[in-house]
């Protein structure tokens, strides 16, 4: 007979949870006295809740597993709220749970009441108020089932303080797996709508893979690698796909986007054919809806129909999951008599490299190289200083795009960042999660000085478990991204993003929380600070780098009402 | 164009704030709305109005169907359907206007369900719009009150919403 509480914490030992992120309060005090009378799962105890559902996500971004989570009630519930958002919009399976007032006391407006269903619903893929400890272990398999499965994301599970009281105790039993009427997941693609693909595709003539997060998601990355190789197509990723294609091999063209390099976004706009893998066409992906690749047929294969359609209209649409579906097409492509025009495929492929010679990143540095450390050669270091193998956080803002563009991610789960929500504060605790993940494992958190203020306080989080991350702060004293569109659209009028010589001495603040501290200021010994960095393995290390607050973010699409192919080049060149 | 859409839903606390929720997050207009359980008690019925373009129309059921709660749910207006609004309506009816008001609740097969020395409630039955003309004939200047259920719908013949 075991108690609510313990009810709880034993299903998330059935669950197979080795971790969770949280911080105790009130409502959740039983189930930190279950948490304590037990060795299985590990509990670790971050500074801030928000900073607990980051470090859960960046676990489950770099593993695949669900992210556990757990917060008191009221503030301990609504600072998770930013977290739970990130992860709702990158579609990262999590499992949030929050302590409750009693349930006699809900809606009392009662000491640290707040209604976490109802401020989480739109944020969550699902979420259960459960007030009989009875239904506890059907609820806790009910939301790991849903999270992990289909499109992944958050679900919160509400419990107020009476249904985890010691003082009542109930037979325990693990249901095996559940069912839902209501939630059925789409599995294996059409099989008509596949064959119409691979036609589709193998007729191109001006073929682009556009891969994105999906993929990673789906664990799909070998097959859409395999199928890439075998058709010899062109590869671009989105933000949140990058890695889900090796980002070193020649047929990955960079991201595309707003950001996306020149060749991966002219070559979007002069398709003839795109197929669409896990990706859902976001905003900063198009650019305008109706000038977005005016030639192309649009092959989308998605988990979740309601990412079909929705900004670009497919011409074949899949649902289903990425894994699956790949696998189907290859079978067919592998299988067919037919194969892909050669003499237009060399076509595409010449004028490819061309755009590529022309202004690529990967062709040539496309900045100067004089006077203050730029930005992309921190990047640069960084990714031949770890060999291109380290886990890679980012928060958002300048330094994201710099990382996204410039660090060539080759395996999948290694990049990871707030891509939807763009939420400040993601990535130190999101580095924590990922060494969590895998302890011998270099990870680097590429952050700004504003970033990283915003979850600064889980340096001490680090201190208390030992993990080691690297801190890459690209320090322009400056919101960068925001002072980039100033400079661009309001004729350079800075309003609220300099902070005038009022940031701290990072070196001291790492060395007050037990850490290493490194200034960087000088080119030359920007790599071999870096080396220093990585060779403490067992340090977390603060490098603060002082680079070039002028520097812009290139190329950049040209909005609004601009398409793929018109993008700004540099602060005085344009397409 | 004004679409009826019908949800099969799991009776459950929360199931009808994560359907209306939905529409005011993604800015999806909700005209009317009712919703009751079935002769299956776990299983609640949504009927709701809305209008938009085929492409809004598609977003809002794709996106009700990836609701966790929801079953099942048709357009009942991309078939052969019956739908049915009821009103009470509370009238002025004093004098002369007593008879045109009873001659006029009878053009409409409406009833009066309720009668004082001054005021009639009238309760009345339809498509909206019949609701909506019978509204216009009474004229405002006799309408003390006005109470609609909005909008339930079913299709004709052999097509059903279930399990």
């Amino acid at each position: 007979m075991l108690s609510g509480g313990d009810m709880l914490v034993r299903s998330l030992q059935e669950e197979g949870v080795d971790l969770i992120f949280g911080y105790p309060g009130g409502a959740a005090l039983h189930i930190y006295d279950a948490l304590f009378r037990q060795k299985k799962v590990k509990h670790i105890l971050v500074r801030h809740e928000q900073a607990a559902t980051h470090a859960a996500d960046g676990y489950a971004r770099a593993t695949g597993k669900v992210g556990t989570v757990l917060v008191t009630s009221g503030p301990g519930a609504t600072n998770a709220i930013t977290g739970i958002a990130t992860a709702y919009m990158d579609s990262i399976p999590m499992v949030i749970i929050s302590g409750q007032v009693d349930s006699s006391k809900i809606g009392e407006d009662a000491f640290q009441e707040t209604d976490m269903v109802g401020i989480s619903r739109p944020i969550v893929k699902h979420s259960f108020l459960v007030k009989d400890p009875r239904k506890i272990p059907e609820t806790i398999k009910k939301a790991y089932y849903i999270a992990s499965t289909g499109r992944p994301g958050p679900v919160v599970v509400d419990i107020p303080k009476d249904a985890t009281a010691p003082d009542q105790t109930y037979e325990f039993e693990y249901p095996k797996k559940v069912k839902l009427r209501s939630y059925t997941p789409a599995s294996k693609g059409h099989s008509g709508q596949i064959k119409k693909a691979v036609q589709l595709l193998l007729a191109a003539k001006r073929p682009v893979i556009y891969a994105g997060g999906g993929v990673i998601l789906g664990n799909g990355s070998e097959l859409l690698t395999r199928l890439a190789k075998t058709l010899n197509y062109p590869v671009t990723n989105t933000l949140m796909g990058l890695g889900c294609y090796p980002g070193s091999d020649n047929q990955f063209l960079g991201m595309l986007g707003m950001h996306g390099t020149f060749e991966a976004n002219t070559a979007m706009h002069h398709s003839d054919v795109i197929l669409a893998v896990g990706a859902r066409f976001d905003d900063r992906v198009t650019n305008t809806p109706n000038k977005f690749c005016p030639n192309a047929k649009i092959i989308h294969i998605d988990v979740d129909p309601a990412s079909i359609s929705k900004t670009v209209t497919a011409d074949v649409p899949i649902v289903g999951s990425v894994g699956s579906v790949l696998k189907d097409m290859l079978e067919i492509i592998e299988g067919a008599d037919e194969k892909p025009d050669a003499t237009a495929l060399a076509d595409w492929w010449k004028q490819i490299n061309e755009w590529r010679e022309k202004h690529g990143i990967y062709t040539k540095n496309r900045f100067s190289t004089e006077g203050a450390i730029k930005p992309q050669e921190v990047i640069q270091a960084l990714y031949e200083v770890t060999k291109g193998d380290a886990y890679v956080t980012s928060d958002v803002g300048q330094h994201q795009m710099f990382a996204a563009q410039y660090y060539r991610f080759n395996k999948p789960r290694r990049w990871l960042n707030s891509g939807g929500l763009g939420t400040m504060g993601f990535g130190l605790p999101a580095a924590m999660g990922a060494q969590f993940a895998d302890r011998d494992a270099a990870v680097a958190c590429v952050t700004g000085e504003g970033s990283i203020q915003m979850c600064i306080q889980e340096l001490s989080t680090c201190t208390q478990y030992h993990l080691p991350v690297k801190i890459i702060c690209l320090n322009n004293q400056a919101l960068g991204m925001v002072k980039q569109w100033q400079d661009m659209q309001y004729e350079s009028r800075y309003s609220e993003s300099l902070y005038e010589d009022s940031l701290p001495d990072f070196v001291k603040l790492a060395e007050a929380y037990g850490h290493v501290g490194i200034r960087v200021t000088k080119r030359e010994e920007l790599k071999a600070k870096l080396e220093e960095c990585f060779s403490m393995k067992d340090k977390v290390v603060f490098m603060d780098i002082a680079v070039d607050p002028s520097e812009h973010v290139y190329p950049m699409l040209i909005a609004p009402n601009g398409s793929m192919r018109d993008m700004w080049l540099s602060k005085t060149e344009r397409t | 164009m004004r679409r009826i859409i019908s949800v099969l839903m799991e009776n459950e606390p929360g199931a009808l704030s994560r359907v209306v929720g939905l529409f005011s997050q993604r800015g999806y207009n909700i005209e009317s709305l009712t919703v009751a359980p079935t002769e299956d008690s776990t299983l609640s019925r949504l009927t709701l109005t809305t209008t938009g373009d085929d492409h809004v129309i598609e977003q809002i059921t794709k996106h009700l169907n990836r609701l966790v709660d929801v079953v099942k749910l048709v357009d009942l207006t991309e078939g052969a359907h019956i739908e049915r609004e009821l009103m009470l309506i509370k009238v002025k009816a004093a004098g002369a206007q007593r008879a045109e008001i009873k001659r006029c609740v009878d053009i409409f097969r409406g009833q009066i369900v309720d009668v004082t020395a001054t005021v009639y409630v009238i309760q009345i039955t339809g498509a909206s719009d019949k609701l909506d003309a019978f509204l216009q004939a009474v004229g405002e200047a006799a309408i003390l009150e006005v109470v609609r259920t909005g909008v339930s719908g079913i299709a004709r013949g052999e097509k059903v919403l279930s399990l």
